[in-house]
């Protein structure tokens, strides 16, 4: 695919040539352009860096393409809702990464660890509350994320999969919902994590042993808790951003559907679309 | 669709018959194709060789058992009667501390007003796990009901359901009496005719076909 060059903006372009000028002229004794100085190299870095990139990655066609992909009209702020979420996720991560340099998953020291960073780290209850507000955030953006794509009807052809990895998607944030909730370990998480794990266990025949590997044996144990946490910060998380990059791809590949009180005009606008 | 025609003259299963370069005599999987298969087989086999193992290591709880049987003392004799429950705080997981304790309420047998088929039991030890989902339930004498705060779960004085959601009576611990002193030994489930089954989770029915639906696990 072939995209007419980004349209930089005025500042950017270069200035035309003065009339009565020609071109040599400021250079040297027999026309040729004057050597640029440090001035000229200095303000030319940037540019010289990231075309040192560019030429060894190939990236600008590929960036060019998802950055000024054409968007139909119509386009509104219920767009921006897939965007956010994808926010709350880094902040979620990020959050959670300086989060796990103090928090200790063992059924002794969780609780302990946990009000510590609350009430001792510098700037912990900020950390923490980010966390888990924003958790509340992502759910909440989620839901309202696939809603608007159920009601725009933006999971129809061609982009059934986009819709599918999405369902996955919302599973597994759910998911992180849930094993992030025991890791306090007070009354309430501790109870609430019975209640889910009790209510696995309520499915036929697989429910049991579904069970037993969320509690790692028969009764909360010493393991119980290593096991939520290795599932909340390493596997879903990995799970979580594969699935974005798929997401992502797609979003692209397709483009946004328009929504749905929009009539196409003309077919030509359909094509250039695809 | 369209059937194909019957009458297409079949390719040999001879790579040379067939035409492909290079074939040898007798040859019927060409080179390529089985450095392909190979490359893909060994690449499977390396896979299952990390996976398979990492796999039963993260299952491995499933299969083994991770409470064993400890007879705890809950006090004497004369401290119970058949009367009235008395709450008592036993360890279910030592290893970790106060998560791993639980209350039960204990009383003595009553073989009048009990059913007989847990008479081998000198004391009834009721857990406070609600049969519905696991929370803890508290035992109100005025009503002679164990109460759940959860979900409004109620049960009878010997445990049976009486009301709310749960699916089986009260789990119960095993008892016995040495030297003067009751002692609480493993759990177990009971379905609605206080038959015994062995440990069950909350939610988990044991009555009439459904029992099938719930098997009892290796954990426990």
């Amino acid at each position: 695919m072939k995209l007419p060059a980004p349209p930089l903006p005025r500042f950017l372009r270069p200035a035309p040539p003065r009339p009565g000028t020609k071109p040599g002229r400021d250079g040297g004794p027999n026309g040729e352009p004057s050597k640029p100085g440090v001035k000229d190299q200095a303000a030319e870095a940037g540019i010289q860096v990231v075309g040192w990139l560019d030429e060894r990655s190939g990236a600008s066609p590929f960036l060019r393409a998802m950055l000024y992909r054409k968007i139909p009209r119509g386009t509104n702020w219920f767009y921006t809702l897939g965007t956010a979420t994808l926010f709350t996720f880094i902040s979620q991560a990020v959050t959670g990464v300086f989060l796990a340099f103090y928090y200790e998953p063992d059924p002794s020291r969780a609780y302990t660890s946990a009000s510590h960073i609350t009430n001792d780290v510098f700037l912990g209850e900020l950390v923490r509350g980010m966390h888990k507000w924003g958790a509340t955030v992502m759910i909440i953006l989620v839901f309202l994320h696939m809603g608007w794509n159920f009601v725009s009807g933006a999971y129809k052809y061609p982009r059934e999969l986009t819709w599918v990895i999405g369902v996955v998607l919302l599973v597994l944030t759910l998911m992180m919902g849930l094993t992030g909730y025991l890791l306090p370990f007070d009354q309430r998480s501790f109870w609430a994590t019975v209640v889910a794990v009790n209510l696995n266990s309520s499915g036929p025949v697989i429910g049991p042993y579904l069970a037993d590997f969320l509690r790692a044996g028969a009764e909360f144990g010493p393991t119980t808790i290593s096991r939520f946490y290795a599932l909340h910060m390493l596997a879903i998380p990995g799970l979580i951003a594969a699935l974005i990059g798929a997401h992502l791809y797609l979003v692209i590949r397709l483009g946004t559907s328009a929504p749905p009180w929009l009539k196409a005009e003309k077919k030509e606008l359909l094509k250039e679309e695809i | 669709m369209a059937n194909p025609p019957k009458n297409k003259p079949r390719k040999s299963r001879y790579t040379k018959e067939r035409g492909t370069p290079g074939a040898f005599e007798g040859e019927t999987v060409t080179r390529r194709r089985f450095m392909t298969g190979g490359a893909l087989a060994v690449g499977g086999v390396a896979s299952a060789a990390f996976g398979l193992p990492a796999l039963g290591f993260a299952l491995g709880p499933l299969f083994e058992k991770t409470t064993p049987t400890v007879w705890q003392d809950v006090g004497a004799e004369d401290e119970f009667n058949p009367s009235t429950y008395v709450p008592r705080v036993i360890s279910i997981v030592p290893e970790i501390g106060e998560p791993g304790k639980t209350t039960i309420y204990v009383r003595k047998f009553d073989p009048t007003r009990d059913n007989p088929r847990n008479k081998d039991q000198p004391y009834v030890a009721i857990s406070n796990r609600c049969a519905h989902l696991g929370c803890p339930v508290r035992y109100i004498q005025a009503s002679e009901k164990f109460i759940c705060p959860c979900h409004g779960g109620i049960y009878n004085f010997d445990g049976k359901v009486a009301g709310g959601p749960p699916v089986r009576p009260l789990d119960r611990f095993y008892t016995r009496v040495r030297s003067g002193r009751v002692e609480v030994g493993g759990r177990f489930s009971l379905n609605s005719q206080l038959e015994r089954f062995k440990p069950r989770d909350p939610s988990n029915h044991l009555d009439g076909l459904w029992k099938y639906l719930y098997p009892s696990r290796p954990t426990t």
